[in-house]
Parts: C-alpha cells; sequence; structure tokens
C-alpha cells in the first residue's frame, strides 16, 4: 500500500536542464570569479612586496639584532637597527587608546543595545559612527594643536609630541569601533535569556552586566582585538602628534615613533631602492602587517563564533 | 505547607544606587565620544572659518606666505581621485559580490579562503597598501611613478574590500522569492541577476560605496608612500605628480609658522565639506530609493 502510494506520487520527470549549454553565462561567470581575484591578487602582492625585500634585509643585519636591540637608528651613522624602540613607542600610543575606547567604547554598546529607546538609538548610533568617519589627519591635526596644549594647561608636563596625546585621540577614534561590533554581538543575544534573568528578579544593572555581557563576550573580545589592530596600524595621528623619534620608552610624556611613523616618514623620500634604508621600510612593514594579521584572524574567528551560536 | 507571605518589595537602596551609577556610566560613554567630536568641530571652525576664501579653493600652494598659500591643485587631486575610484574599485568590488552572494558555492574551500581574505584585507593598515604601491606600482613591475593613477590605484586597492563587504549585505538583503520568480518563468541566472537583483539592490550598494568611498578620500598614509608628497603649483593629470588634499593639510601641519596651521584648519574644513556632501548624497540615496521587503 505504501509503496504503491510512493509510486503514485512520483510524477513523469519533467526535463529541467536548458536545451543547449549557454556560453555566455559561463563566460558571465568566470568574468566575475577574474574580478574575485583581485583580492586575492592584493593579499598575495603585499605579501611578496614586503618579504623579498625583508629577506635581503635580514641578510645584512642579523635578526637577533633587529628583535633584541633597543636602539633604531637606520638612518644615521653608525646605523642600529633595534625595533624594540619602534614596537614599544607602537604599544605605548595602544595602551592608551585601548584606555580610552575598550570601557567606553563597551559602555555605548550597552547603553545603545540595553538602554535606549529604538528611536534615541536610530538617532545616536549613525552620530557615533561620525567619529570612525572623521579623516585621520584631522585626528593628527587635533592632538598635536588642541589635545597636547590641554594637557600642559591642567599640569600634565608632555612635550610637544608625546605618546599620551596621540593615544587619547586615537581612542576616542576608535570608540564606534568597539561599539558597533559588540552591539552587534548583544543585539544577536536572544530575548529570552533577557526575560528568564528578568523573570528571576533581576535587575537591568544585573541583565547587562550578568547575562547579555557574558553572552556576547565573544563579540566584544573581537572588537577589542579589531581596535587593537586598527591601533597598531594608524598612522596619521601618530606621525603628527607623538612624533619621529625612536625612544626606547613607555613614558607617555615623551615622544615616540611607531613603526607605521617610522614607515611614513621614511618612505615619503625618495630612498634609492637598493639601499638597506630603503629594506628597513619593508621589514618594519613586514612586522607591521605579521602583527595586525595575527589579530584580524583572532578578531574574525571570534565574530564568526557568535554568529554561529546566535544567528 | 507553610503559607509564608511573598514579600515583594522593592530593591534595596544601595542597589538602586548601583544601577544609578551604572546608568550614568554608560551615558558618559556615549558623551566621551561626542564630547570629543564637537570640541573637535569647534576647534577645527575656530581656527579655519576665517580662511576659507578664494585663494584657499582655487590658489597654489606655496611655503613663505600663508595668507597666499592655496589647495587649489590638492583639491582638484582630491575630486580626480574620487571619479578614478568611482570608476575603477566600484565595478570589480560589485562583480567580486555578485560573484560571491549569487554563484559561489560556499562550501568550497577556496570560496571560504576569499571569503577569509576579504576580511582580512578590510583590517590591513592602509600604510601596508602604501608600502605595496611603493613597491609594484610606483617602482617595480607597473612603474609607473608618482603619478595621480598610482595613487588612484592604490586606494582601489584600499577601498574593495569595503565596497565588496557594503555592496554584499545589499544583495543579501534581496529576498530569495524574487530571484525564484524570475528563474520559475524561464530566465537565466544572469538574466535574473541583471534584471532583477541588481536594480534592486542598487540603493543599498550606492548608498555602502559612497561611505566607502568617502572614507578613502580622507586617507593620508598610502599616498605619502606612492608620492604625492610635493609642491604641485599646476593642476594634476592622470600622469602627472600630483598632491592631494589630506597630503596638502599634513604638510600645512608640519609647516612650523602658526599661520600655516590656521591654512591647514581651514584645508580641514574644505575636506569635511566634500566628504560631509558624499554622505549626505548617500543618504539621500537610502532613504529616496531603498525598498523595505
Amino acid at each position: 500500500m505504501a509503496v504503491e502510494q510512493a509510486q503514485l506520487a512520483t510524477p513523469a520527470q519533467p526535463r529541467l536542464r536548458a536545451d543547449r549549454r549557454r556560453w555566455g553565462e559561463d563566460v558571465i561567470k568566470v568574468m566575475l570569479a577574474v574580478c574575485a581575484l583581485v583580492s586575492i591578487a592584493t593579499t598575495v602582492g603585499i605579501v611578496v612586496a614586503l618579504l623579498q625585500p625583508t629577506i635581503d634585509f635580514f641578510r645584512v643585519v642579523s635578526i637577533v639584532d633587529y628583535v633584541t636591540g633597543t636602539e633604531w637608528a637606520p638612518l644615521f651613522e653608525p646605523q642600529l637597527f633595534g625595533v624594540l624602540p619602534l614596537v614599544v613607542g607602537t604599544l605605548s600610543v595602544t595602551l592608551w587608546a585601548a584606555i580610552i575606547a575598550m570601557p567606553f567604547g563597551l559602555g555605548a554598546a550597552i547603553y545603545l543595545s540595553e538602554y535606549a529607546h529604538p528611536r534615541a538609538r536610530k538617532i545616536l548610533k549613525p552620530a557615533l559612527e561620525l567619529l570612525a568617519g572623521i579623516p585621520t589627519v584631522v585626528y593628527g591635526f587635533f592632538a598635536l594643536t588642541f589635545v597636547t596644549p590641554l594637557l600642559r594647561d591642567i599640569g600634565i608636563g608632555v612635550e610637544i609630541f608625546n605618546a599620551l596625546s596621540a593615544g587619547l585621540v586615537m581612542g576616542v577614534m576608535l570608540i564606534p569601533t568597539v561599539a558597533s561590533l559588540s552591539e552587534d554581538a548583544m543585539t544577536a543575544v536572544p530575548q529570552s535569556l533577557r526575560d528568564g534573568a528578568y523573570g528571576l528578579g533581576a535587575s537591568k544593572l544585573q541583565v547587562s552586566t550578568r547575562i547579555v555581557v557574558p553572552a556576547a563576550v565573544s563579540g566584544i573580545v573581537a572588537s577589542y582585538v579589531l581596535a587593537i589592530s586598527r591601533a597598531v596600524g594608524e598612522t596619521m595621528i601618530v606621525l603628527l602628534a607623538a612624533g619621529q623619534q625612536a625612544n626606547f620608552t613607555f613614558d607617555p610624556v615623551r615622544a615616540v615613533e611607531t613603526m607605521t611613523a617610522f614607515i611614513a616618514a621614511t618612505g615619503q623620500g625618495d630612498v634609492p631602492t637598493d639601499t638597506i634604508e630603503y629594506k628597513t621600510i619593508f621589514a618594519v612593514g613586514f612586522t607591521l602587517f605579521a602583527m595586525t594579521f595575527a589579530m584580524n584572524l583572532i578578531a574574525i574567528r571570534l565574530v564568526r563564533k557568535y554568529r554561529e551560536v546566535y544567528e | 505547607m507553610s503559607t509564608g507571605a511573598l514579600k515583594l518589595e522593592g530593591r534595596s537602596g544601595r542597589a538602586r544606587a548601583k544601577g544609578w551609577f551604572f546608568y550614568v556610566f554608560l551615558l558618559a560613554s556615549l558623551a566621551v565620544g561626542f564630547i570629543a567630536l564637537a570640541t573637535l568641530l569647534i576647534d577645527v571652525f575656530k581656527d579655519g572659518i576665517g580662511q576659507i576664501d578664494r585663494t584657499l579653493i582655487t590658489g597654489a600652494p606655496n611655503v613663505i606666505e600663508p595668507a597666499t598659500a592655496g589647495a587649489g591643485p590638492a583639491i582638484l587631486a582630491t575630486i580626480y581621485l574620487m571619479f578614478l575610484l568611482l570608476f575603477m574599485a566600484v565595478p570589480i568590488g560589485v562583480a567580486t559580490s555578485i560573484y560571491l552572494e549569487e554563484y559561489a558555492d560556499k562550501t568550497r574551500w577556496y570560496n571560504r579562503l576569499l571569503d577569509l581574505n576579504i576580511q582580512n584585507l578590510a583590517a590591513v593598515p592602509s600604510i601596508v597598501y602604501g608600502i605595496l604601491g611603493l613597491a609594484f606600482i610606483v617602482r617595480g613591475p607597473v612603474g609607473i611613478g608618482r603619478v595621480l593613477l598610482a595613487g588612484a590605484m592604490i586606494l582601489t586597492l584600499l577601498v574593495l574590500p569595503t565596497v565588496i563587504i557594503a555592496s554584499r549585505e545589499a544583495i543579501r538583503a534581496i529576498p530569495d522569492s524574487i530571484r525564484q520568480g524570475g528563474l520559475a518563468l524561464g530566465a537565466t541566472q544572469w538574466q535574473v541577476i541583471w534584471r532583477q537583483v541588481l536594480p534592486a539592490a542598487v540603493p543599498g550598494i550606492a548608498t555602502g560605496t559612497i561611505l566607502a568611498l568617502s572614507r578613502a578620500i580622507g586617507e593620508t598614509a598610502p599616498l605619502l608612500l606612492v608620492g604625492a608628497l610635493s609642491y604641485i603649483s599646476f593642476n594634476p593629470t592622470l600622469l602627472g605628480d600630483f598632491t592631494a588634499l589630506p597630503i596638502q593639510i599634513y604638510q600645512w601641519i608640519q609647516q612650523d609658522e602658526a599661520g600655516f596651521t590656521l591654512r591647514a584648519a581651514g584645508g580641514i574644513i574644505v575636506l569635511l565639506a566634500i566628504l560631509l556632501t558624499m554622505n549626505a548624497f548617500a543618504i539621500f540615496i537610502r532613504n529616496r530609493y531603498q525598498k523595505r521587503w
């Protein structure tokens, strides 16, 4: 009986294939795929462009001196190629940026996701995004001509170029980066979790900090990692406000040179192609790329994680 | 069974105070961003509004006399860059997103790699694109020198991931029923994409793309490396030396004389005005044409 029914339910197979192969369709598909390859070519280009001169660089400079040296003076005699001052300068600025961007970005995200009226949110969110749309050269101008004098006025004896002012302004710039990704993750937390907690008598504070934030933690961490990666790779603010002196110091009132600032300052001149000075640009660029690449992959993975759990 | 009365009293004073402090912290977090933004704008406008004149917008730059230094060639180059980006980044970006959304089999490793690659490229520091431009476009294989086209090519590569991500979202927002309807009527896949999906996705693509381009226009670092840092007193050509508005601003900030700092503020106002125009246009398109499905 069951077999009979199954046979009855199966109609004659309609012919679902096209009469002839449409070559035009195939050509279009291939053309689109070729366009998609441009982005692969970009990555390959970046790696190749960085790798060859970097290898040449390490034929001349010992890799141990590069990684452990505390003096950076590639453009002066005697040439010194210790990258640590650049790395420490970068981390010092990044630290101050993180101190601003992480708590305030998360606070803004919690407000937008949990507290704001939908109508207020519709206005506040794009307004906050404006911060991310300001060109970095403008932030550099602001750090140099406003924040640094302001810090001096309130009694912090900063040098004209200093890590603190650049870091604070960069932190403000990164607030929307943290806020928007964290808010995405919090919005993805199912309403039932909140309702359950409210049903047990939890307050709004408790729901926000003990239910929503832990549930969205992978997205929040992703936003932090991405913000740090941006801070490490940011150029104009540090070039203008943190200076171009490779001091090996974490002291925020002093001038530092970041990896990006070194690349920008050295690469803008007409450095002859076959010199060691030219190759330092690539060695430092490779170091920068490797650091940000690792952080970006971590962030992408974390974002996938929360998307898999809730969406 | 004991029937102790259920106590439904409010929270203790301490708990309420904690909740209140938390709320104030959240508001303060938002306020930090907005106060900083307002201060920045006021600072720039206070310095720069008096600088906006004919000389600034059309005049040629000079290094001696701030009052007569203009950003004419730089502004023109920035507008050229904007159109070059539009014609280079948008077709490649939209084609890539069509491939990824409409054709690519997401279970294949190469398509997943492509997706991961684009997400990573979107977060690569802009200065690294500058290094790529220096090594391959200014010198090396392409070797066209420090010209406007080199700047446009490197900004194209820089903005491509953002254009792709925005276009993909716009294409993904088109409901599948539209595609199935077209296919059921006998249209080929490309006919469905070209006549149904793309027209419906254009507002979303346009909005996302213009926002992406406005970011690229404000980029300074990669252009420093492809050699936009020079005093250009003539109008830019495609294969000639050039300077762009953000670079001009950077140069003015770097000058010691206070008059040039003010000139930089004037240049920033012009730059912000260009970006604001682009953003307003994007919002206009979104509000005017976007459909809700």
